[in-house]
C-alpha cells in the first residue's frame, strides 16, 4: 500500500513542480465546467420542466454526473496515455514488477486537476440539494452518495474498457468518448429525455442509467420502492466485464521491438 | 535454472502497399503476414552461467528475452525458470529476476536516483537491513555516490545506465537479463559494466542472460553462446569452439623496409600499403614459424602481429553462413 501511496506523492510532486500550470488547470477545469452549468440555466430561462423535472432536480442529476466522472477521471482518466506506454516499453517494466499491473499503470497517472471540476461539481451540488426539492433523509443522503461513487466507478470501467481496446489497435479508439467524455454531456439531463430506446440501452449495456435515472426518481418521490437504493450497485457489476477484457488483452499483449 | 524447450511465437503483422488507394483499400480488408518471431527454440541454462544471447536485428532475441521475463506468452512450448512459469507466476517470478533494457529507463524521470531506489525497495517490500547492504555494495561497485543525488534526467548515458543496473539488482534477483546493456555507452562506461558484470557473476554466482550487438561484450563476459536466427537457434557453444570451428585461419601483418616479400603457397595478400602488408594464412599449409621465417629471409622485418580471426569477422561470417 506505501508503494502505491508513494507513486502517487510522487505524480502530485511533479504535478505541483509547475505551481502555475497545476492551479490555472484546476481553475481551467472549474471554469470551464460552467459553461454546461450555463446552458443549463439557459435552457430552463425558457421553460420550467424538462420531461417533468425542474431546475433543480435537473441540477442535481448534472451534480451527481459531474462528481462521478470527474472522481473516475481523476484515476482513469491517466489511461488516456496508456497506448503511449503499450508503445514505449513502460508497459513491460511494469509487467516485470511483483506488483498488480493495473495499480501499477493507474497509480502514476493519478490527475489531480481534476479537482478543478470536482470543485465545481460540489458547488453545483450545494445549489442543487435545497433547490431540488427534495425532502432529503438518511436513506436518501446514503443513496445520494452511492449515486457519486457507483458512478465514478462505472466511468472508471469505460476508460479501462477504452484502454484495453488498444492492446487490439495500438491506436485510441476515439468512438470509446461517447461513453466517457460524451456521457459526461448528456449526462446532465436524466437519461429518459432521450427516449425509450437509449434509456434501455444505458441500462443494459453501458449502465450510466442505473447511477443517475433510477435512483433520482427515488430521490424525488416518484418510486417508492427501496429497491432503487440498490440500483446504483448493480452497476457496479459492469467493471467485472471491462475488468476481464483488460486480462484477455493483456493475455494477447503482443510488446513491441527491442 | 533456465530450460526452455520448444517455444514458438507468432506474430500476425497487417501488411500493405504503399500508396493512398492501398491504404484506403487496407482500410476494409487487410491482409495479414504471419511472423514466426521464434521456431521450435530450445536451450538449457544452469545456474551461475553467464550466455551472450545474439542473431542480427529481428532475430527473435527481444523474443525470447521478453518471453523468459514473462512479458510475452508463447504460442507453444514450455519454459520453466527455477521451477516457475515466468507468464503463470508472473509475481513470484518477476521477484527472483533482474531486467535491464538498455534502451529503456526503469528510473523514474524526475526524481533523484536514490528516491527511484526506495520506490523500488517498497516496491519489492525489502527489508531495510538487506536493502542498505545491498545499496552499499552497489554504491561502491558502480561508483554511484556523486550520483544518487541526481535526478535520472540529469544524468548522463553512461551514469544512468549505471544506475539502471543498480536498480535492477537492488533486491539480489538469482537471475540477471541485460538486453543490449552497453548500448550508446563511451568506451569507459562500457568497460566499467562489463567489468561489474563480470564481478557481479563470479562473486555472487548470479546467472547473466544478456543480449547485444557489442562483440567486445561477448568477448569479455560470455562464455557460452547462442546465435539465433530468423527465429531459429542455430548455434550453441563456447566463444573458442565457435572461432576454431568458423576458420582455423590466421593473420600476420607486417612491417618491413626493403623489397617487397613474395607470398608463400598458403599465403593470401589481404591489404598491401607502402613498408606494410597484411596476409591471411592457413596453417595447415604453412606454419606461422615457418612462414615468418620465409619472409623475413626476403625482407627485413620491422615487427609483426599474428592474429586469429575477430569476434566481429567470426559473427559476420556465421550470419553469412546461415544466411541470416
Amino acid at each position: 500500500m506505501k508503494f502505491y501511496v508513494n507513486l502517487i506523492l510522487l505524480q502530485l510532486k511533479s504535478q505541483m513542480q509547475y505551481k502555475a500550470s497545476f492551479f490555472l488547470t484546476i481553475a481551467g477545469q472549474f471554469l470551464t465546467a460552467f459553461t454546461s452549468f450555463f446552458s443549463i440555466s439557459f435552457v430552463f430561462d425558457w421553460v420550467d420542466a424538462v420531461d417533468g423535472f425542474t431546475y433543480g432536480q435537473v441540477l442535481l442529476c448534472f451534480a451527481v454526473v459531474m462528481a462521478s466522472f470527474s472522481l473516475g477521471e481523476m484515476v482513469g482518466g491517466g489511461l488516456a496515455v496508456f497506448p503511449r506506454k503499450l508503445g514505449n516499453g513502460e508497459f513491460d517494466r511494469a509487467l516485470v514488477r511483483p506488483r498488480s499491473i493495473l495499480l501499477q499503470i493507474l497509480m502514476p497517472n493519478v490527475d489531480f486537476t481534476r479537482l478543478g471540476l470536482l470543485l465545481q461539481a460540489a458547488v453545483v451540488l450545494f445549489i442543487a440539494v435545497p433547490a431540488s426539492g427534495v425532502s432529503w433523509n438518511g436513506k436518501k443522503i446514503l443513496l445520494l452518495c452511492l449515486m457519486i461513487f457507483c458512478g465514478s466507478i462505472v466511468f472508471f470501467s469505460l476508460f479501462l474498457l477504452k484502454a484495453a481496446c488498444s492492446f487490439f489497435t495500438v491506436e485510441n479508439l476515439n468512438c470509446m468518448n461517447i461513453f466517457t467524455y460524451g456521457a459526461r454531456q448528456f449526462g446532465r439531463y436524466p437519461f429518459s429525455i432521450y427516449g425509450k430506446g437509449v434509456l434501455t440501452f444505458l441500462t443494459w449495456v453501458v449502465p450510466l442509467a442505473l447511477f443517475q435515472y433510477y435512483p433520482l426518481l427515488y430521490l424525488l418521490d416518484r418510486e417508492k420502492s427501496e429497491a432503487y437504493i440498490a440500483f446504483p450497485l448493480l452497476s457496479l457489476l459492469f467493471c467485472i466485464p471491462c475488468y476481464c477484457f483488460f486480462c484477455f488483452g493483456r493475455n494477447h499483449y503482443k510488446s513491441t521491438g527491442s | 535454472m533456465v530450460e526452455f524447450q520448444h517455444i514458438s511465437k507468432t506474430y500476425r503483422v497487417a501488411k500493405r502497399q504503399a500508396g493512398f488507394g492501398n491504404a484506403v483499400r487496407a482500410l476494409f480488408s487487410r491482409e495479414y503476414e504471419i511472423v514466426h518471431a521464434l521456431q521450435d527454440v530450445s536451450f538449457s541454462i544452469g545456474d551461475g552461467e553467464m550466455v551472450g544471447y545474439i542473431g542480427p536485428n529481428g532475430a527473435g532475441k527481444s523474443t525470447t528475452i521478453k518471453i523468459m521475463c514473462g512479458v510475452l506468452t508463447p504460442d507453444s512450448g514450455q519454459c520453466i525458470i527455477d521451477g516457475r512459469v515466468p507468464w503463470k507466476n508472473r509475481v513470484a517470478h518477476v521477484r527472483e529476476i533482474g531486467v535491464v533494457f538498455g534502451q529503456r529507463s526503469q528510473l523514474w524521470w524526475d526524481v533523484p536516483v536514490i528516491d527511484s531506489f526506495e520506490l523500488i525497495r517498497d516496491m519489492y517490500r525489502l527489508e531495510k537491513p538487506a536493502y542498505t547492504k545491498n545499496l552499499e555494495e552497489l554504491t561502491e561497485l558502480l561508483d554511484l555516490r556523486e550520483l544518487l543525488k541526481t535526478p535520472a534526467r540529469n544524468l548522463s548515458l553512461g551514469q544512468r545506465m549505471r544506475c539502471e543496473i543498480a536498480a535492477s539488482l537492488l533486491h539480489g534477483p538469482k537471475t540477471l537479463f541485460l538486453d543490449e546493456p552497453t548500448i550508446g555507452l563511451d568506451a569507459v562506461s562500457k568497460i566499467a559494466v562489463r567489468q561489474f558484470i563480470k564481478r557481479l557473476n563470479e562473486e555472487k554466482g548470479t546467472t547473466v542472460i544478456l543480449t547485444t550487438h557489442d562483440m567486445q561484450d561477448i568477448e569479455a563476459l560470455a562464455r557460452r553462446i547462442l546465435l539465433i536466427g530468423r527465429g531459429r537457434l542455430l548455434l550453441d557453444g563456447s566463444l573458442e569452439e565457435l572461432k576454431r570451428r568458423a576458420s582455423g585461419k590466421k593473420r600476420l601483418t607486417l612491417e618491413f623496409s626493403g623489397s617487397v616479400p613474395k607470398l608463400h603457397r598458403g599465403m593470401t595478400l589481404e591489404e598491401a600499403g607502402e613498408e606494410r602488408m597484411v596476409i591471411g594464412l592457413d596453417p595447415e599449409v604453412l606454419a606461422v614459424s615457418e612462414a615468418i621465417a620465409y619472409l623475413s629471409a626476403q625482407t627485413e622485418l620491422t615487427d609483426v602481429s599474428v592474429s586469429g580471426i575477430s569476434t566481429e569477422e567470426l559473427v559476420a561470417s556465421l550470419y553469412k553462413e546461415y544466411r541470416i
